[in-house]
């Protein structure tokens, strides 16, 4: 082990080297995209941390400027000063976890009412208190104290509506790294990137029209070797600004780029160039949605934030893949295909785009609709184009896992999307 | 297994070689490793198989039985080797890896701690997320299986990025000498709430410690004590449901399962029908059969899916937790 021991070091200084020339990815630097987490998960905002950007909570605008420099999982809170209101960074307090399982509280809410007069502060009182500067868990205290109810409730219901309270008194802000799921579901997408084998030095061929996504995630996993290009039908690539929130370095970057389904099956290499003057007089025949209303769509929501001051531009992602690429790929072929077209017939696409991929190949197409994914597999069965054809769709659940209360969320997405895999094989 | 900068391992012009690990491929249930010899035979239901007519041909093609009956040589991925490898212990599938390897961040330059390695199913998934310039520090405390586990990493081609040593991880903890280095952390083990304390001294602030448990009540205990040093704990259940798909012929006119809904109400029910344009002649009413209307007199042929009746109901909790930022 004293051999990797070194090893382990030595990666360790690497990396640090390298990450000397980018910023630290631990980091929250300026410019970078961040997302914050208001109240343990209650609120999700994707932010950019410019220094006039802003975020809200309750009714007031707390300015983002603290979080710059702060390491990713640092947490904040609201604290009133001379000058108002501000985040300022906070050390979490080591919890002490309370060893029994078992509540042993007979107290239960036979005798509560619910007529809104347990709560002897009025909300005036409150805001005086703030005004004087008390910090949010003396209000909370207050609170506690001025209820006619507290003594009442059971430990756990004590417990809830002290949480209740501090997520409105003293809300709490984690500055976390984001992550873009909003059009795949988390599992789904992971899914994607096993099933199509998507590894450093790999060539992954994608179908992403869901904004960058799929093309993030690939380029992540590729970590700046091999490709991802990005295809499409017709002469319009489709968005993919979802790619920025990765906050890539310029190795990974480089490494995303375009073409069209034209480009990469025609005979001969035409320049990206040409192909596009060729293209321009027929017109696109597939109903693909346009560059425009796509961007709208997979625009990142970017939720109460007021930027003041110009949004640092992160260098572009998806370049025109280069004339020498293409003959690299027509020479050997794609080493996996992902595809996430959700408008569009999987069949029509996977027909034109399996033929780019290298014979044992794996591939993976997601659909939001069964039916059409069924028709494709059933079609290349038929076709004898490919092999290990399966229909799969992921299945995820969350639990709250707490003493004495644990049981899955009462929230669940029902719906995750469908998945056909299989591996491209030679037809002779 | 796994591409680098100077050898492909995909490629149209990828011709198969002594020496290397090919997965013969006869469905999609039956399927096995073999590494490629100069003098190998494969015998099976069909036959027998010589490795020589293999040498030469790319990979993703069919080859010949001395009977004429064909089989697939595919290229061994970490799906496909987690489908063919000697089980020596309960292994993790697709739907477990692929989640675990998203959630806990891993991405090339990585370096993770795992324990215990077992057969080394999502060690390699591990491997082919960390490559090329990440590490897999993998612990089981079966000498035994230490030793197939690398064995096996030898075959895949990965040894230079897992390294297997025995120890007790819930009794002694993870080595000093990895303090600090790890991105992310893995449990699958009996009790992991004893390996946490020294999981969480592993792991840089802010990385990803995941545990596998198939019990709830080692999920709670294990949350228990995560609560000290880590925040954003979550428990997650994640399974694969699969479809099979078949294609029926249908006589015109007639509607799938039109004879259950006669007995059943009594008559015909107009509103099922749907209107079909002229091109689309596959649709669904609501009871989500496939219904086929045809002026002519052929038979359509309809592709239908429904899902599989045998399906996996559960393998282990995943309980994810991210170390705190003290500093």
């Amino acid at each position: 082990m004293e051999k990797n021991k070194d090893q382990a070091v030595i990666m360790s200084e690497n990396n640090n080297n390298n990450k000397a020339q980018d910023p630290n990815p631990r980091f929250a630097s300026e410019g970078c995209s961040v997302l914050l987490d208001v109240n343990d998960g209650d609120r999700l905002v994707f932010a950019r941390l410019s220094g006039g950007a802003v975020l809200k909570i309750g009714n007031k605008n707390y300015s983002l400027k603290p979080l710059i420099g702060a390491p990713f999982g640092s947490l904040f809170q609201v604290e009133t000063g001379e000058d108002g209101s501000f985040l300022s960074r906070i050390l979490p307090v080591k919890k002490e976890s309370s060893s029994n399982n078992v509540i042993d509280d007979a107290r239960d809410n036979r005798e509560l009412i619910d007529n809104n007069e347990a709560q002897n502060l009025t909300g005036e009182e409150i805001e005086a208190m703030r005004r004087e500067g008390a910090k949010g868990d003396e209000i909370i205290e207050a609170l506690i104290a001025n209820s006619k109810t507290f003594d009442q409730k059971f430990q756990l219901s004590q417990e809830k509506y002290k949480l209740k309270k501090q997520k409105k008194y003293a809300p709490k802000l984690l500055l976390r790294r984001p992550f873009a799921r909003r059009f795949l579901r988390v599992d789904a997408l992971s899914l994607l990137l096993t099933m199509a084998n998507v590894t450093a030095y790999s060539d992954v061929l994608v179908v992403d029209m869901v904004g960058g996504l799929v093309t993030g995630a690939v380029a992540e996993r590729l970590g700046g070797t091999g490709y991802v290009c990005n295809t499409y039908k017709g002469n319009s690539p489709p968005s993919v600004e979802m790619v920025r929130m990765f906050n890539f370095t310029d190795k990974v970057i480089e490494r995303i780029v375009q073409s069209s389904i034209n480009e990469l099956s025609s005979a001969k290499t035409v320049s990206p160039e040409e192909n596009n003057h060729q293209e321009g007089v027929h017109p696109s025949t597939s109903d693909m949605v346009e560059g425009t209303p796509v961007t709208a769509e997979a625009r990142v929501v970017v939720d109460d934030v007021v930027l003041e001051s110009k949004i640092v531009k992160a260098p572009k992602a998806g370049a025109k893949a280069s004339k020498e690429a293409i003959e690299m790929w027509k020479e050997n072929g794609f080493s996996s295909l992902i595809m996430a077209a959700q408008d569009q017939d999987p069949w029509a696409l996977a027909k034109d785009v399996l033929p780019l991929l290298s014979y044992s190949a794996p591939f993976a197409i997601y659909h939001q609709y069964l039916q059409p994914l069924a028709t494709c597999m059933h079609n290349l069965q038929q076709g004898k184009m490919a092999i290990n054809l399966q229909i799969t769709e992921p299945w995820l659940r969350e639990y709250q896992v707490l003493p004495s209360r644990t049981h899955p969320h009462m929230q669940m997405s029902s719906f995750g999307g469908y998945v056909l895999s299989g591996i491209r094989i030679s037809t002779t | 297994m796994l591409p680098t900068e100077s050898k492909k391992a995909l490629s149209f012009k990828r011709y198969i070689e002594d020496g290397d690990l090919v997965i013969v491929y006869e469905r999609h249930d039956v399927m096995k490793p073999v590494k490629v010899t100069k003098d190998g035979v494969l015998q099976n239901r069909f036959g027998f198989y010589r490795h020589s007519d293999w040498i030469g041909k790319p990979l993703g093609t069919k080859v010949l039985s001395n009977k004429g009956k064909f089989v697939y040589l595919l290229a061994p991925t970490p799906e496909l080797w987690t489908l063919v490898l000697s089980h020596r212990t309960q292994i993790l599938y697709i739907a477990d890896i692929s989640f675990v390897v998203m959630y806990l961040e891993v991405v090339p330059g990585c370096v993770v701690l795992e324990s215990g390695t077992g057969s080394g199913s999502l060690s390699t998934s591990l491997a082919r997320a960390v490559a090329p310039t990440g590490h897999v520090y993998s612990f089981d405390f079966h000498e035994q299986r230490a030793v197939c586990a690398r064995e096996d990493f030898e075959k895949t081609g990965i040894s230079s990025l897992v390294t297997v040593e025995v120890r007790d991880i819930q009794g002694q903890g993870f080595p000093e000498k990895l303090s600090g280095l790890a991105d992310s952390v893995f449990l699958d083990l009996p009790q992991p709430w004893l390996a946490v304390p020294s999981a969480a001294k592993m792991l840089k602030e802010d990385g990803v410690l995941c545990s596998f448990s198939p019990c709830i009540e080692q999920v709670q205990r294990t949350c228990e004590v995560l609560r000290s040093d880590f925040i954003e704990i979550r428990t997650f259940e994640v399974l694969l449901r699969t479809y099979e798909v078949k294609e029926m012929k249908v006589e015109t006119g007639a509607m799938i399962g039109e004879s259950h809904d006669e007995e059943a109400n009594g008559g015909q029910r107009p509103s099922k029908r749907k209107h079909i344009s002229n091109d689309d002649k596959h649709i669904s009413n609501d009871d989500g059969y496939a219904v086929s209307q045809d002026n002519s007199s052929s038979p359509t042929s309809v592709v239908m899916a429904r899902p599989c009746s045998e399906a996996r109901g559960h393998t282990g909790y995943l309980t994810f937790a991210r170390l705190q930022c003290l500093s």
